[in-house]
């Protein structure tokens, strides 16, 4: 035991430049961030930017937005991500290999890249709307960019494999034979699926899901470009915030509360999660 | 309780065949032992009788009634895994449970179910407990507790004893003869060790590459074997020629150790088993074995003795 403690003070040796660096590169900004939100133009401590914070509306509402836009796009991945990893789980390696590196690949495209190419996908004169035209299904081109929709849909793409990944891992751990062992027990399909399958493949999903939804509480590019500033997310608010007007201070504040709201959610999560686990 | 017949059962992966042609009658409220070494195709009948694999070619018959093709839904087969195969995320009582759930018991009466279960296989005190939280042995018998609640038409189980200590894998064989014999269910039991399958069933089936070697009592195919395959795998064998070339058997317990008389030869190892002793012994470059009662002085390594035998005990072989 002794021995033990005197290795982990030994290694604690190496890790403290790796520390300091951490804590210098990181926490410092962080904490100046933090500080910035009571700091007064005049100098001096102030609560005035949080009270700025409830006085005007915009900031509360874009917040409000912000939380609906990110639980829809997490929705929507699951949606999509939990079939797609179920389908996964179904075929053979070789295409499981195939398919996983469908999934991967848009990782190695910049994210940049792929919004716009969302644009040439879903504009006006784009492939889905000529498609759509000719097979007669509408008579005039479908908005889809410039407002929720295309922020939505292009953060389900860019989002997908944060959810599909984890739970196509968990589902692959997932023994065939408690499935079959259900069957022989004379459980139709829909119990497997619903007191076995589903329930093993919760913890990863629910996961997954938050991983996703606290991604889209920060996201910026795909909003700006495919919301044409029509959807105002926190992230183009503290753009706005600091590169047009500039404040600082009001921004500081803003991210000081989307933290928080973070922070809080992932805690709800971890008191369910422990919760479910016991 | 059931009766179950195989007609001419095959199971076909591409060329190669886990299941060759097997036909197997097994009585209502019978035990029957599967026995057959690792890749035998053991498993392979088993999925194929509980549903979860179709045969390539043949019929399956449970209760007169042709279910070839049928999901295992519809079987009524009280099924336990090699692995066990419980629920992790389910306690020991929703596991025993779920197959009365699945039948929609009523409360009242699935409770005193799964506690009836659990207290047959005495596990009454730990219903709570996770799988992950309990030992290799009591997840096994959890896992026969949830096989047979539910009153199924026939039992099956895969090596269930397979992953256990020695001392505790007799326990329980003596455990599951008598919950067998108590509820009269029709039972196949498979397992790779043949000491199990003697000692448990009515009859047994040994089986090599996908294909019956022989359907018998167990007495019968330890002292009679169909052929060397069964002769070897049954136990330790003694291989004598017979007169007209052929090869007989003989088990150890019938060979006599005599001071002259017989078979010259030299003991090479004397290995104690409790009752018993075993010589290995080398008889002019031919080795056998013998086993005789532990009593009075045995015999050291390199002693002489005499081998006889009743030419009655050996059982031609091929
Ligand atoms: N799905 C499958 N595809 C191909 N071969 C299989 C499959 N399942 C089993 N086998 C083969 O069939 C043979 C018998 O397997 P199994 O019934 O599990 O044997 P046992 O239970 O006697 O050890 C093995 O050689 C195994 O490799
Ligand atoms: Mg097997």
């Amino acid at each position: 035991m002794a021995a033990i403690l005197a290795e982990r003070r030994h290694g604690f040796g190496f890790v403290t430049p790796l520390l300091v660096v951490m804590l210098a590169a990181f926490n410092l900004p962080i904490l100046y961030m933090l500080a910035l939100g009571f700091w007064s133009k005049q100098g001096g401590f102030t609560t005035e930017h949080y009270a700025a914070l409830l006085d005007a509306p915009i900031y509360l509402r874009v917040l409000a937005n912000t939380l609906r836009v990110s639980v829809v796009a997490m929705l929507v991945n699951i949606a999509i991500g939990y079939p797609l990893a179920y389908w996964m789980r179904g075929l053979s390696p070789r295409a499981q290999f195939i398919a996983l590196a469908c999934v991967i690949t848009p990782f190695w495209i910049s994210v940049l890249v792929r919004t716009y190419a969302w644009i040439v996908v879903l504009g006006n004169n784009g492939m889905v709307n000529r498609l759509l035209q000719w097979t007669g299904l509408t008579d005039s081109p479908v908005s889809f960019l410039y407002n929720e929709l295309g922020v939505m849909i292009g953060m389900a793409n860019v989002l997908l494999p944060f959810l599909v990944l984890p739970l196509f891992a968990a589902m692959l751990r997932i023994d065939d034979r408690l499935m079959q062992a259900a069957a022989s027990m004379g459980a139709p399909p829909s119990t497997i699926f619903l007191k076995v399958f589903l329930p093993l493949t919760l913890p990863a999903l629910a996961s997954g899901a938050l991983l996703v939804f606290i991604l889209c509480l920060g996201f910026y590019v795909t909003p700006a470009i495919l919301g044409g500033g029509k959807v105002p997310m926190i992230s183009n608010l503290l753009d706005f915030l600091i590169n047009q007007i500039p404040r600082w201070e009001q921004a500081s504040a803003l991210s000081t509360l989307l933290l928080i709201v973070t922070l809080l959610i992932f805690a709800a999560y971890r008191a369910l999660d422990r919760k479910v686990g016991a | 309780m059931t009766d179950i017949r195989l007609e001419a059962i095959s199971k076909h992966y591409g060329a190669f065949k886990a299941a060759d042609n097997v036909d197997l009658a097994v009585a209502q409220g019978e035990f029957v032992t599967i026995l057959g070494p690792s890749g035998s195709g053991k498993t392979t009948l088993l999925s194929l009788i509980a549903g979860l694999n179709q045969p390539t070619t043949g019929r399956i018959l449970i209760g007169g009634r042709d279910v070839t093709g049928s999901p295992p839904q519809q079987r009524n087969v009280g099924l336990v895994f090699q692995s066990y195969a419980l629920f992790p995320h389910m306690s020991v009582f929703d596991n025993v449970a779920f197959p009365l759930r699945v039948r929609k018991t009523p409360p009242d009466a699935l409770r005193a179910k799964v506690m009836a279960a659990l207290e047959l296989v005495q596990l009454q005190g730990l219903a709570n407990r996770r799988p992950a939280q309990l030992s290799g042995g009591q997840q096994q018998r959890v896992a026969l507790a949830r096989a047979f609640v539910f009153e199924p038409d026939i039992l099956l189980l895969d090596e269930p004893l397979g992953a256990l200590d020695r001392k505790l894998r007799e326990e329980l064989q003596v455990e599951l003869k008598q919950l067998q014999r108590r509820i009269g269910v029709t039972t196949i039991l498979v397992t790779h060790d043949q000491e199990e399958a003697l000692s448990l069933s009515d009859r047994v089936m040994v089986l090599d590459r996908g294909q019956v070697q022989q359907i018998a009592a167990p007495q019968e195919a330890y002292l009679r074997p169909a052929n060397k395959f069964v002769a070897d795998f049954l136990g330790i064998a003694n291989f004598v020629q017979l007169p007209g070339g052929r090869e007989g058997v003989i088990r150890p317990e019938r060979i006599r150790l005599a001071a002259s008389g017989g078979l010259a030869a030299k003991v090479v190892e004397a290995v104690y088993l409790g009752q018993t002793i075993r010589y290995h012994l080398d008889a002019g470059g031919t080795g056998f074995v013998a086993a005789a009662p532990f009593v009075g002085q045995p015999h050291a390594i390199g002693d002489s003795v005499s081998l006889t035998w009743d030419e009655a005990d050996v059982w031609p072989v091929a």
